[in-house]
This record gives structure tokens, C-alpha cells and sequence, in this order.
């Protein structure tokens, strides 16, 4: 990876807010641009200087470590300087609004910004304010776009390719900000999906996004190529939406049993963190030759790299 | 007030009483404060002298309107809107009386809450203005207020407002108990368990944009168990701001079996959809929420066969720290006093009403639903009236507003026909300034 920006592929979107809207041909652009990240980040001198004197700064209303660290690492791998600032400590919580939060950022000249917020379309609102690049680290129920093509990723370096694949999304999908990015990336890129999950964790009509609805395992994961598990979001609930853990794990929860009717090769995912015992069984989360969810975190870091590289490219441009 | 022998002939005017049905080109005459006269052939032979003269250049000349729902800050969130500035907005609208829901702070449960209101409106002295008093203490949907006592000071009607009165128990004593004063209850029908932490209408669009939704079923629930309850206890119930089929359909039949239950809607119901929510627009946050097209037609449909009696503007002022906000948290309502008019007149224009019905939803029936002796042009009347265009095209200006809120989710829609002139007791309050 060279810092010279001439001659590359100008992405034609200033901010990634979602997955919904983007091409197949966008995301594949993304995912080949992540696999050679994945080559430099896997090289004893994972470094770059393609960044070099730029600022990122990760915005974090709710707390993360995984996602946090991911992109932290994915820009100081290119070379840029980045700052974390989250809640707990910005002014955020002395009553500043989002407004004047983009305002204060806009006048530290960024060149990408990285947000994750506890609610829908707040990602959204900040990027029409501020004048740098915007990543969304996951908004609400709405989306987490880096997640989406991270998972993609892991599946297309695993199995070869997204088109024709059953994918199984199962769990908390009423409250899943990954499964409708996963959504709509697989469906873009040809994949057969379905949901499955008791009737109140579907989120209303999901249907209409092109998926179809399972509320049981065994129907759900028959001949399915890839079965990702969603964490049960206890901390978003208002209200009960399942009797208990216990009950939920009887029926909903990944054990080699549920898993017996997917395809042999049939590979398991999970964004993080698990709950254990509640939506997949410890054995199952551990086997290596099924379970992706080392896989995934990996390619995060080259997912994010490849992202920011995208969204910065005019930038860059103009300036060479 | 003007003196009492100021006389006013409005010349050259197309006169139009959905009471009556008229609409004839004319001359009206105000006397005072009532409308003395009027008809095609008056002063046909010249007016005599002493007598003002306006030439209306063969405009439109209506009943004021009366807008039957309106929320505004004062007293406690002056900055939102205050009596004044929400009856200079009102006026400017074509509105010549409005009615106040209670959810003020302090709520208007009692009776010093109304003689406030009514003090602030006559020294503004612009719109008639009305007060709801509320049905439970507080809003908070319990006991019962005061309902005789505030009926002798002036409350027009009885409701928690934007609150539903989700007791089953708080409803029937409500509707039971203000029989004995002949006193309507407006109720904001949504139950609450249904509804809470919701945000937008539930369907494809919620779930794409990852917010919490609130099925039509809260709305359709709250007016089933209400009907039969006011059927159980007798009374006069009103359901404000209906927004689906099913609910059209519901009060539709109860009307049939003989319910003494009337209703309304708001413009947004009919003139949006949830498909105007878009990309998280907080200005199209409103409660009930928006809804999808069939429901959108379902109410256009109500209004045309007289399912739903009254257009209210539903106005709902909030500043912008209380929209420019993620979605979850931005606040419900819009702001309506101004853009009321000329979206029941895009009924009429699309070809959904007649035009003299469509003016009835926003001027006699609301008038005939509070018990209010307004909205007609006969002799005698109150000479509160609207001079409009019928036909002049104009884009909605949000800025050009008087409302001190800005919240409108019609802002650079292009409607048809405008108010000109505003006329409250025969005394000209506004007049439109090109």
C-alpha cells in the first residue's frame, strides 16, 4: 500500500450511514479493497502511511470496546492520528446537543469521524452538519454498516462468494442494528435470507426488506449455509419479549443439535460479545472449523481500513 | 369591541354559508359586533351614507374558522408560543375562534387556570379563544376534575388533551358525569401500553429506519372500548385527530346506531404520510403518527361522506431544542394555525369535497360540536368572518409565520387560496399585506 492517491477508484459517497442504498458493486469494491488489508495487517510491519497527518476521531455515545478498538486500529494502522472521545467524558453529557457537538467538531478540522449512538438516524444528523467524512459505528436499531461488510467478508473468504447462499440471521432482530445491515448487504449481493426468531423479536413487516420469517430453528437453519447469531439485547428491551434466558436458550439457542440441519460446511457467526448459554452454546461458539467469530474481528480492523481509505480519497485527491 | 352603530358593508363579495348552503355573489353588512344583513340584492341602489364600504372584488367571504385543537405555551412554555403570538398566527389563518387544550403548565384544571387564559385573550383581543378544561386532575387520568364549576367559568369541553384518558374506569366517570352539564369529552384516543416509547407508524418504514413503532391497533382499540363505553354510560364523546380506516369505519357505524359521537382529523392526516417521515425529518413527528396511504385516502374518504365531522389544525408548537434532535427524542407535534386553510382548501381543489363542505368541517360543525353559537353567516351572527382568494397559488413560507415555533412539515408546499382580511365581531383583526 502506497500513500499516493492517483489513479484509484473515487467512492461516490461522501459518508457510509448505512448499507441500505449502497451497490453490489460498492461493497464489493469495499471487500476487495479489505483483503488486501487483511494481507498488510497479517505483515510483521502493519503501518502505512496512506493517513499520515490526518485526524479521525471516534465518537462514542455508547459504550463500545470491540468496535472502538477496531477502528482505532484500522486508522492508526494507515497512519492517521485518532482520538477517542465517548460520553462519559465529552461535554455531551453537560446537556450540549448533537448540533453543537458537529459545531465544535467542524471547527477542529477532521477529515473522517467515526459515531456510534444509542439512537436511530442521530449518525445522520451529525453528518449533515459536520464537513468531514462520517462513518456510522452503529445507530439505534437502524444500522452498523461496518459490521455488515465485515460479516461479508468473513463469508466470502470462507465459502467463496455471497450469491445463492441461504444466510440464517436468528435471534434479536427486532433490536438489531447488525441484522438490517446484514440484510440488506446480503440481499444486494444475491444472497437468500432469512430471519428467525420468536414472533417478538421480529421488527413489523421485516418481510418487505426481502427476507423470510422462521420462528423455529429447525425450519430456519435447514440447508442454510451460514447461521449468525444476534446477541439478545437485554439492555434495549422495554418491556418482557421473551419469558426467560432459559426458555429462549431451549428454543432459540445455537447447539450442535439446532445445527445439525444447515449444510455440513455450514459456518457460524457472531458479531460479539456472546451471551453463553443464552443465544449459542459454548461449544459450538468455540469450534473452530464452525465458528468465524475470531475470523470476524479480525477482518473488522481491515474492513475499517478499507472504509476509511474510501471515504477519504477526495479528499486526498484534491489535496496531492 | 366597536361601536356598536359601526357599520361595515362587504360589497362585491361571494358569499358562502355551509349552515345555510349559500353561495351567492353579494353584499354582507356588519353592524357592531353582528351581521346585520346580507344577500345578492342588498344595497343594490347604492349604500347609503355612514356606512363604511370594503369591495371585495368578488372574493370569497366565509365564516371565520374555528379551530377546534390547539396547544400552546402559556401558561409555562411561553417560548413555544404565547396567547399572543398564537392569535396573531390564528388570525393571519383565517381563524376567528380557537380552542385551547389544557396541557399547559400548570394543567387547566381549574378554575383560576381559565379566568388566566380568558384575561390574556382580552387584552390581546384578535381570535376568540376558547379553553378546554381537563377531564382528569392533572391529566393524569384518575379523578375527575371540577367539570361543574369549570363549565360555569367557561370550559367549553373536557379532555386530557394530548393525553389519552386510558382508565377505563376515569373514562366512564368522565363521560357519566359531564352528562349532568351537557359537556363534551375529547378524547386523544391511543392506548398508552401500546403506543409508549413509539416514534413513528409501525411497518416497513419503522423497521427500515430502526424506530420504535406504534401500530394502528392503538388507535382502533382506544375508540372500540370508548364507543362502548359511551354507550354503557351515555354522554357525548368527541375523538380528536383520527388517523386510520378503521377508525373512519368504527365511528362511521356508531353513528348509525345512534352514538352521540362526533370526531376530527388534522391536516397532516390527510395531506401526509409516513413516507414523509424520510430520513428521520423530526417535523414529521406527531401523535398519532403519520400514517400509510390507505389510511391517508380512508380519512379523505371520512371527511367527504361525513364520517369525520372537523378539520382542527391539531397546532403543537415546538423550538427547535425540541426537534433538532435524534428522532427518539425530538418532541411530537406540528405547528398548524397558518397552513390550516389552505390544506382543507387542497380538498377542495384536488376534487376530494365541495367546496362549502369542506368549509363547514372547519367553521359550523366544529362550532355545533363545542356548543358555540359561531361559524354561520346569518342576521344576528357574530360578525367573525374570512375574506379569502379561493384560487391564488402560494408556497407554504414558514418564516413569513407568526408563530413563534417553526415547526411545520409543509414548508415549501405549494397550495392553493389564502385568507385576506380576518374579521372578529366586525372589527377587521388582520389583513393579508402581498
Amino acid at each position: 500500500m502506497t500513500g499516493s492517491p492517483h489513479n484509484l477508484t473515487i467512492f461516490p459517497h461522501r459518508h457510509l450511514l448505512g448499507i441500505e442504498g449502497l451497490t453490489a458493486g460498492e461493497i464489493t469494491t469495499i471487500l476487495d479493497l479489505a483483503d488486501g488489508y487483511v494481507e498488510q495487517n497479517r505483515q510483521p510491519s502493519k503501518k502505512s502511511l496512506l493517513l499520515d497527518g490526518r485526524t479521525i476521531v471516534n465518537l462514542f455515545f455508547e459504550n463500545s470496546t470491540r468496535t472502538r478498538t477496531s477502528f482505532e486500529l484500522a486508522g492508526k494502522r494507515l497512519g492517521a492520528d485518532v482520538i477517542n472521545m465517548s460520553s462519559d467524558g465529552s461535554s455531551v453529557k453537560k446537556g450540549e446537543t448533537l448540533i453543537d457537538t458537529a459545531m465544535t467538531l467542524n471547527a477542529m478540522h477532521l477529515d473522517a469521524l467515526v459515531v456510534r449512538h444509542a439512537d436511530s438516524g442521530a449518525v445522520k444528523l451529525l453528518a449533515d452538519k459536520v464537513n468531514c467524512s462520517v462513518i456510522n459505528a452503529g445507530d439505534g436499531h437502524h444500522e452498523h454498516p461496518t459490521q455488515g461488510l465485515l460479516d461479508a467478508l468473513a463469508i466470502r473468504r470462507r465459502l467463496g462468494h455471497l450469491e445463492g447462499l441461504i444466510v440464517a440471521i436468528c435471534g434479536d432482530i427486532l433490536h438489531s442494528r447488525v441484522a438490517r445491515s446484514n440484510i440488506h448487504l446480503l440481499n444486494a449481493m444475491g444472497a437468500r435470507v432469512r430471519v428467525v426468531a420468536p414472533p417478538t423479536l421480529i421488527p413489523s413487516q421485516i418481510d418487505r426488506l426481502g427476507v423470510e420469517i422462521h420462528h423455529s430453528m429447525a425450519t430456519g437453519l435447514r440447508d442454510a449455509d451460514v447461521v449468525m447469531m444476534l446477541r439478545l439485547q437485554t439492555e434495549r428491551m422495554s418491556g418482557q419479549y421473551i419469558p426467560s434466558t432459559r426458555e429462549y436458550f431451549y428454543f432459540y439457542g445455537l447447539d450442535y443439535e439446532k445445527l445439525s440441519v444447515a449444510k455440513p460446511h455450514a459456518v457460524v457467526m457472531h458479531p460479539g460479545p456472546m451471551n453463553r448459554g443464552v443465544e449459542i452454546d459454548s461449544e459450538v461458539a468455540d469450534d473452530l472449523k464452525r465458528s468465524m467469530i475470531l475470523d470476524q474481528v479480525e477482518l473488522g480492523v481491515a474492513v475499517r481500513m478499507a472504509v476509511l481509505d474510501l471515504l477519504t480519497r477526495e479528499r486526498r485527491c484534491a489535496n496531492a | 369591541m366597536p361601536n356598536a352603530n359601526t357599520r361595515v358593508a362587504y360589497r362585491n363579495a361571494r358569499l358562502l354559508d355551509p349552515a345555510s348552503g349559500l353561495d351567492q355573489t353579494g353584499t354582507l353588512l356588519t353592524e357592531g359586533a353582528k351581521i346585520a344583513d346580507f344577500g345578492p340584492s342588498l344595497f343594490n341602489d347604492g349604500v347609503p351614507e355612514g356606512i363604511e364600504v370594503v369591495d371585495l372584488g368578488g372574493q370569497c367571504l366565509a365564516p371565520g374558522l374555528v379551530d377546534m385543537r390547539v396547544l400552546i405555551g402559556e401558561p409555562g412554555e411561553e417560548e413555544k408560543d404565547t396567547i399572543k403570538s398564537a392569535s396573531r398566527a390564528a388570525v393571519a389563518g383565517g381563524i376567528t375562534a380557537m380552542a385551547l387544550l389544557p396541557n399547559t403548565d400548570p394543567v387547566t384544571d381549574e378554575v383560576a387556570s381559565l379566568e388566566f387564559i380568558a384575561r390574556r385573550a382580552r387584552e390581546v383581543r384578535l381570535v376568540k379563544v376558547f379553553a378546554y378544561a381537563a377531564a382528569t386532575r392533572g391529566t393524569e387520568g384518575n379523578e375527575i376534575t371540577e367539570m361543574g364549576l369549570l363549565s360555569r367559568a367557561g370550559a367549553v369541553a373536557f379532555t386530557d388533551g394530548t393525553k389519552t384518558i386510558a382508565s377505563a374506569k376515569a373514562m366512564r366517570r368522565a363521560l357519566s358525569y359531564a352528562k349532568t352539564f351537557d359537556k363534551l369529552i375529547v378524547q386523544h384516543p391511543e392506548e398508552p401500553s401500546l403506543a409508549s416509547g413509539g416514534m413513528m407508524n409501525s411497518g416497513e418504514r419503522a423497521t427500515r429506519l430502526g424506530l420504535v413503532g406504534i401500530p394502528r391497533e392503538a388507535e382502533i382499540i382506544m375508540i372500540e372500548r370508548d364507543l362502548r363505553l359511551l354507550e354503557l354510560s351515555g354522554g357525548r364523546l368527541h375523538f380528536a385527530h383520527i388517523s386510520t380506516g378503521e377508525s373512519v369505519d368504527l365511528i362511521r357505524n356508531a353513528k348509525r346506531r345512534g352514538l352521540k359521537v362526533t370526531c376530527d382529523t388534522a391536516p397532516h392526516y390527510f395531506a401526509l404520510t409516513e413516507t414523509d417521515v424520510g430520513d428521520y425529518r423530526t417535523f414529521a413527528k406527531v401523535s398519532p403518527p403519520l400514517r400509510g396511504e390507505m389510511d391517508r385516502r380512508a380519512i379523505v374518504e371520512g371527511l367527504a361522506d361525513g364520517t369525520i365531522d372537523a378539520i382542527a389544525s391539531d397546532h403543537n408548537p415546538q423550538d427547535q431544542d425540541q426537534k433538532r434532535l435524534p428522532f427518539a427524542q425530538a418532541a411530537f407535534g406540528v405547528i398548524g394555525l397558518e397552513t390550516l386553510f389552505p390544506l382543507t382548501l387542497e380538498l377542495v381543489h384536488k376534487g376530494a369535497m365541495p367546496l362549502l363542505e369542506a368549509l363547514a368541517c372547519v367553521t359550523v360543525k366544529p362550532a355545533e360540536i363545542l356548543g358555540l353559537p359561531l361559524g354561520r353567516i346569518a342576521g344576528g351572527a357574530p360578525a367573525d368572518l374570512v375574506a379569502f382568494d379561493l384560487d391564488v397559488p402560494w408556497k407554504v413560507d414558514v418564516d413569513t409565520f407568526k408563530s413563534k415555533s417553526k415547526n411545520s412539515p409543509f414548508e415549501d408546499r405549494p397550495v392553493q387560496g389564502r385568507p385576506l382580511r380576518t374579521i372578529v365581531d366586525g372589527r377587521t383583526v388582520w389583513q393579508f399585506e402581498g
